[in-house]
C-alpha cells in the first residue's frame, strides 16, 4: 500500500499513527501557513484533531492537512545550489536600473 | 519546567549516551567544519532547524528538556482535571475545561517539536510510562480544595509563564515556534486564576479567605522550586546558555517571580509562607529565605505526595485507549483499500 493514509515503515513497526503536516489559512484572502503537525489513523480525523490542537482560538477560516511522508524537501545544506545564484544576478532588482529623477517612481 | 530537565541530567536516571563509533580523519575534518558552522549561526543570533546538521549533545539536550516539558503539559493536566466535576459555578467549570484542553494541546506542539530531533512518540511516552523520563515536580502535588486550582493558575502558570518567555527565543527553531503558540495562550491560565482567587478573597466568606491562604501556604515554595537548584548547583547551564537553549538563569528568573509576585499577593490579601521576605533597598528586589532543596529532590526522585498516582493515571490512560488507537488504524486501513482503485483511476 502506498497511499498516505496507511502506515508504513517504523511507524507501521510501532502501530503508531501516521504523521500529518498542517496548514491554516489565518484570513481570507491570505495563503494558508504551515502552523505544526500531528498524528492521526487517517485524512478525516488528521483534519477533525487538528480543528482540536491548532485552532482552538479563532486561528483561520480554512484547514488543510498533509501526510508528511508526501512532502518533498530541499536538503539545507544545499542551500547555496538553491538560493546563491541569485545573488550575482542583480539585473532582477528594479533598484539596478538607473532612471532620471522625474521618472523615477517606475 | 525546562530548566529543572536539564538540571537535574545525570540524577534522575540513566542517560542514554551511546559509546560513537571509531571515525576516519576525513569524518573528523568534515564533522570539525560542520561543527564551526553551527557555532558561527549560534553566535550570530541564528536559528537551527530539524534538518540542519547540529552536534549530538545538543540533539540530546534539547530531546530530553523538549519531551520533559511536553510529559509536564500532558501530567499538568492531572490535578486540574481532578476539579472539573466539582467547580463551582458552570462559568468556572467551562474556563476550567479550556484551560485544561490547552494544556494537552500544548504536550501535542511540543512532541511535535522534539520528533523533529528523531525520537518518535511512542519512544517519549514510552519513557514516560517507565519512569525514565521526568515531569516538572510541581504536578506531584495534590490538589486539595478548589482555591488549589486558582492558586495554580495565579503561581504554577505564574512561575511556568516567567520560565517560557525566554525559549520563546530559543536557537532550535521548532521549540521556539511551539514556545511562542504555548506563551500566546498562556496568559489567560494565569489571569483565570487570579481572577477566582479575586471573586474569594474580595466576596467570599471567612472559611474561603481560610482556604485561598491554606493553599498558597501550600504551593509557594514547590513554585519557588520549579526555577531549578540555584546557578552553582546547575552544571549544565553554562552550556545551554552557550547554544542559546536558555537565556536566562535559574536564580535570576526566580527573582523575577518572586518580584512580579509579591504586589500581586497584597493586591489579593494573602500572605507568602516566608518570614524572610523583605523587600532589599540596596539590590532592589525582594529577599527571600531558603529554598528546601532536599524535598525537592525527593520529589524530583519520585518521592512526592502524588508521584506513583499521576504516573499510574497516565498510564491506565494509555492502556485503556489502546483499544481506540489500534481500531482507528484498523478503519483507515479498511478505508484505504476500499478507495484505492478510485485513486489509481482518478
Amino acid at each position: 500500500m502506498s497511499t498516505p493514509t496507511a502506515p508504513t515503515g517504523h511507524d507501521a513497526a510501532r502501530n503508531e499513527w501516521p504523521l500529518w503536516e498542517v496548514f491554516v489559512r489565518p484570513k481570507a484572502g491570505l495563503e494558508h501557513k504551515h502552523c505544526g503537525s500531528l498524528h492521526a489513523p487517517d485524512a478525516a480525523m488528521a483534519l477533525q484533531l487538528a480543528r482540536e490542537v491548532y485552532a482552538r482560538r479563532q486561528e483561520g477560516t480554512s484547514l488543510w492537512v498533509v501526510p508528511s511522508s508526501q512532502i518533498t524537501a530541499s536538503d539545507p545544506g544545499d542551500r547555496d545550489i538553491y538560493f546563491d545564484p541569485m545573488e550575482d544576478k542583480v539585473y532582477r532588482h528594479p533598484t539596478f536600473y538607473a532612471l532620471p529623477e522625474s521618472v523615477n517612481h517606475m | 519546567m525546562y530548566t529543572q530537565a536539564m538540571d537535574t541530567m545525570g540524577r534522575d536516571g540513566p542517560g542514554e549516551g551511546a559509546a560513537r563509533p571509531v571515525r576516519s580523519v576525513e569524518e573528523m575534518q568534515r564533522e570539525r567544519h560542520l561543527q564551526e558552522r553551527f557555532d558561527a549561526r549560534i553566535d550570530d543570533g541564528g536559528f537551527i532547524e530539524a534538518k540542519d546538521w547540529m552536534p549530538e549533545n545538543y540533539r540530546r539536550t534539547l530531546l530530553r528538556q523538549i519531551s520533559q516539558h511536553a510529559h509536564s503539559e500532558i501530567v499538568g493536566m492531572l490535578p486540574e482535571g481532578n476539579w472539573i466535576t466539582r467547580a463551582p459555578t458552570l462559568k468556572r467549570k467551562a474556563i476550567l475545561m479550556a484551560k485544561v484542553q490547552d494544556e494537552g494541546g500544548h504536550g501535542l506542539y511540543l512532541y511535535a517539536a522534539a520528533e523533529t530531533l528523531g525520537s518518535s512518540r511512542d519512544e517519549m511516552l514510552g519513557a514516560l510510562h517507565s519512569g525514565r523520563a521526568k515531569y516538572s515536580s510541581i504536578f506531584n502535588y495534590p490538589t486539595l480544595t478548589w482555591a488549589d486550582i486558582g492558586v495554580i493558575g495565579w503561581l504554577v502558570d505564574g512561575a511556568a509563564i516567567m520560565n517560557q518567555v525566554p525559549i520563546c527565543r530559543c536557537s532550535y527553531a521548532p521549540y521556539a515556534r511551539a514556545m511562542v503558540r504555548i506563551c500566546r495562550e498562556e496568559s489567560f491560565h494565569q489571569r483565570q486564576g487570579y481572577d477566582s482567587l479575586l471573586v474569594m478573597m474580595k466576596q467570599g466568606t471567612e472559611a474561603q479567605r481560610a482556604m485561598v491562604q491554606d493553599a498558597v501556604d501550600r504551593w509557594w515554595w514547590p513554585c519557588l522550586m520549579m526555577f531549578g537548584p540555584t546557578d552553582d548547583q546547575s552544571p549544565n547551564s553554562a552550556q545551554s546558555m552557550r547554544w542559546g537553549i536558555k537565556r536566562i538563569s535559574n536564580d535570576d528568573l526566580r527573582q523575577k517571580f518572586v518580584d512580579a509576585t509579591v504586589p500581586q499577593a497584597a493586591e489579593l490579601g494573602v500572605t507568602l509562607p516566608d518570614p524572610d521576605l523583605a523587600w532589599n533597598e540596596a539590590r532592589q528586589h525582594w529577599d527571600f529565605g531558603p529554598i528546601d532543596w532536599a524535598e525537592f529532590w525527593r520529589v524530583v526522585g519520585g518521592d512526592g505526595p502524588c508521584n506513583r498516582e499521576r504516573l499510574q493515571r497516565r498510564v491506565d490512560a494509555w492502556e485503556e485507549g489502546a483499544w481506540v488507537r489500534e481500531a482507528a488504524l484498523a478503519h483507515a486501513r479498511k478505508h484505504t483499500d476500499h478507495t484505492e482503485p478510485k485513486q489509481v483511476s482518478a
